[in-house]
């Protein structure tokens, strides 16, 4: 306990409070109320309607839920099957090759998403690899952006990992393949999953790289919030935010409570 | 029903495995990592259905020794043989072995009755097969009541019983044992001992090789115990003729309290297999003929072959004076000084103990007595 006299605690709690509040919940509580506003003209918003998010319920805004849906989902799983891979290959090593090619997971991360998009719209505009215009450059911005943080995550896991799961499993007569889908993943279960929500979360907000590369048909819910704020359109930008905020944290709870019968060695 | 009937049943594997033979052989293997060298050139084996007992300190090479076996380290040079099989570069899922390990490796995931049938579904056995080995190996290790338990709900005595019945669901040729009691506290680690030995007095064609670094359990369960020391084999031979007569310091004072005592041998008696030796100003004799004479040695003699009074078999008589004295209840623990040596003493019963300073005799039988080498290896 840093602070122990409780007039220092309740200085400490206040202080907190105040900047979460600042920081976490105001902006938050702002997208909320205009959400439901039918104008703001003054500090606070007046009038109370659903009509926002009838529209976000229609046309081209479901098309954008839709697509963030799918692309979430595609450049997640992609990222979990490689960047699963690439922690069991890399693992096996113990050369400086290993954390160079580590490294190279990461190093998108590191580099501005707008910069990445752009890199893409560049890399596949000329054939065999025309991708500009298809809704796959979308998968693959998204796949190249979230994958480090999938890398890094089963990475974790593993190396958290007893060898003697899998040497035991060895020795009692498990070739390589069965002691991987019976042993190895099952005990990194959870981490796949951190790695498949974080992946996701990620996705469903990237703007930067999208803008870059998304062709008309598949307009994010990002992108389509920016473009309606950018039009002026607070109140539908901010019903759609809600949509994509309340999507996003469904799938993540819906994992955290995914009956995965494993969890990691006690 | 006895282990062996029960195991009678389900003999699929049991006897190829008997066919294809359990007795393993180190042929000079070596292990580096890094060229670092972990165990030097190591040449033994282990007869079909011996417990041989590895132990040594930390970083003496008695792990790697075994993982080597196991498959888990590619040796540098040499051979291992098992079944007088060549098995240097077979994968360890094809040695058909099964190893039992210090923090017991149960998989978390399943509930026990799969952790028991995991050996046998990765091989692909039958169902019908696998559920009665699962039923037969946890019947062994008395865990039957708990086949539906998950690890965790069970104490760390249950989850290496469990372990164990899950190694011998397989039936292996040969059976690792690495530390398999570490974890587990003293009471506990007693009674498993026992458990251990009574479940080969039931497999007796199963081969152990025992890992750990505890003394008293080499010599509890094993027919043979190897010492490595270094990277390197001590000494090597039967577990009662080992505490008797090592052959150099290490083995004498890894296995046991001893009392090592600087005498030059005099005279070697080839015939009875004795020898005579000076020991300050006495003359002692004890067994080892092949000591030259003019030759320093160590007198080895263990604390408890030591004793107050004199009897016709204890011809040796040593002097020294009492430096400390310990009651312990059953036993009680003296330590004397000869010259500039420590002499410790065990006894069980003493009915007038001596006080500190005292000039005291001391009587050993010259067959509990042996000539040892300072340091020296197989």
């Amino acid at each position: 306990m840093l602070v122990w006299s409780l007039s220092g605690r309740a200085l400490v709690w206040s202080f907190a409070a105040i900047l979460l509040g600042i920081v976490f919940v105001a902006p938050l509580a702002v997208i909320i109320c205009a959400s439901f506003s039918e104008q703001w003209n003054g500090i606070l918003p007046t009038g109370f309607t659903l009509e926002h998010y009838r529209d976000a319920m229609n046309g081209a805004a479901r098309d954008a839920v839709y697509a963030s849906l799918v692309t979430g989902l595609v450049a997640s799983l992609l990222a979990l099957v490689t960047g699963a891979w690439a922690a069991l290959a890399l693992r096996a090593r113990v050369d400086q090759w290993a954390g160079a090619l580590g490294l190279l997971f990461f190093i998108p991360s590191a580099v501005p998403s707008v910069s990445v998009g752009l890199g893409l719209l560049v890399a596949f505009s000329q054939k065999p690899l025309l991708l500009n215009g298809t809704t796959a450059i979308v998968f693959v911005a998204h796949y190249v952006l979230i994958s480090a943080f999938a890398f890094g995550n089963i990475s974790a896991g593993l190396s958290r990992l007893a060898p003697d799961y899998e040497e035991v499993a060895s020795c009692l007569g498990a070739r390589p393949a069965y002691r991987l889908m019976h042993v190895t993943l099952p005990l990194v279960a959870p981490y796949l999953v951190a790695a498949f929500g974080l992946s996701f979360a990620l996705s469903m907000g990237e703007l930067g790289a999208t803008v870059m590369v998304y062709p008309p048909g598949w307009v994010t819910m990002p992108v389509a919030i920016f473009g309606l704020t950018d039009r002026g359109d607070i109140f539908s930008g901010a019903a759609l935010t809600m949509i994509l905020v309340v999507v996003t944290l469904a799938l993540l709870i819906g994992l955290e409570r995914a009956p995965i019968r494993s969890a990691a060695p006690r | 029903m006895t282990v062996s009937a029960a195991l009678r049943g389900a003999e699929v594997s049991a006897a190829a495995n008997a066919a294809a033979g359990s007795e393993v052989a180190f042929d000079k293997v070596s292990v580096a990592y890094r060229g670092s060298v972990v165990l030097k050139p190591l040449t033994m084996s282990v007869a079909a259905g011996e417990i041989l007992a590895m132990i040594g300190p930390s970083g003496s090479g008695k792990t790697t020794a075994l993982r080597a076996v196991a498959g888990f380290v590619r040796p540098a040079a040499g051979r291992i043989l098992i079944g007088g099989t060549d098995v240097t570069n077979l994968p360890p899922y094809e040695r058909g072995l099964a190893m039992v390990v210090q923090n017991y490796a149960l998989f978390p995931h399943m509930r026990v009755s799969e952790n028991v049938a995991f050996g046998l579904n990765a091989r692909g056995a039958a169902r019908d097969l696998i559920a009665q080995r699962v039923e037969d190996s946890l019947r062994i290790v008395g865990m039957s009541k708990f086949a539906s338990r998950f690890p965790r709900e069970l104490s760390g005595g249950q989850q290496q019983r469990v372990a164990i019945a899950r190694a011998l669901a397989v039936r292996p040729r040969v059976l690792l044992l690495d530390e398999p009691l570490s974890a587990l506290d003293a009471q506990i680690r007693r009674s498993m001992v026992e458990e251990i030995a009574r479940l080969h007095a039931d497999l007796p064609d199963l081969t152990i090789l025992y890992v750990t670094h505890d003394q008293s359990e080499a010599l509890t369960l094993a027919d043979r115990i190897a010492i490595l020391k270094d990277g390197e084999l001590s000494a090597i031979g039967a577990a009662g003729e080992l505490y008797r007569r090592p052959p150099n310091r290490f083995a004498a004072e890894f296995l046991g309290r001893a009392n090592l005592l600087p005498v030059v041998v005099e005279r070697v008696a080839q015939q009875s297999g004795f020898v005579e030796a000076r020991l300050g100003e006495t003359r002692v004799v004890a067994s080892g003929a092949d000591h030259p004479a003019g030759a320093e040695r160590l007198l080895c003699v263990r604390p408890q072959n030591l004793t107050l009074t004199c009897e016709a078999e204890r011809s040796n008589r040593i002097e020294a004076v009492l430096r400390e004295i310990h009651w312990q209840g059953e036993l009680t623990h003296l330590v004397a000084e000869i010259g500039e040596s420590i002499l410790r003493v065990v006894a069980t019963r003493l009915p007038n103990p001596p006080a500190r300073g005292d000039k005291l005799e001391f009587f050993f039988s010259p067959s509990d007595a042996n000539l040892i080498v300072e340091d020296g290896s197989v």
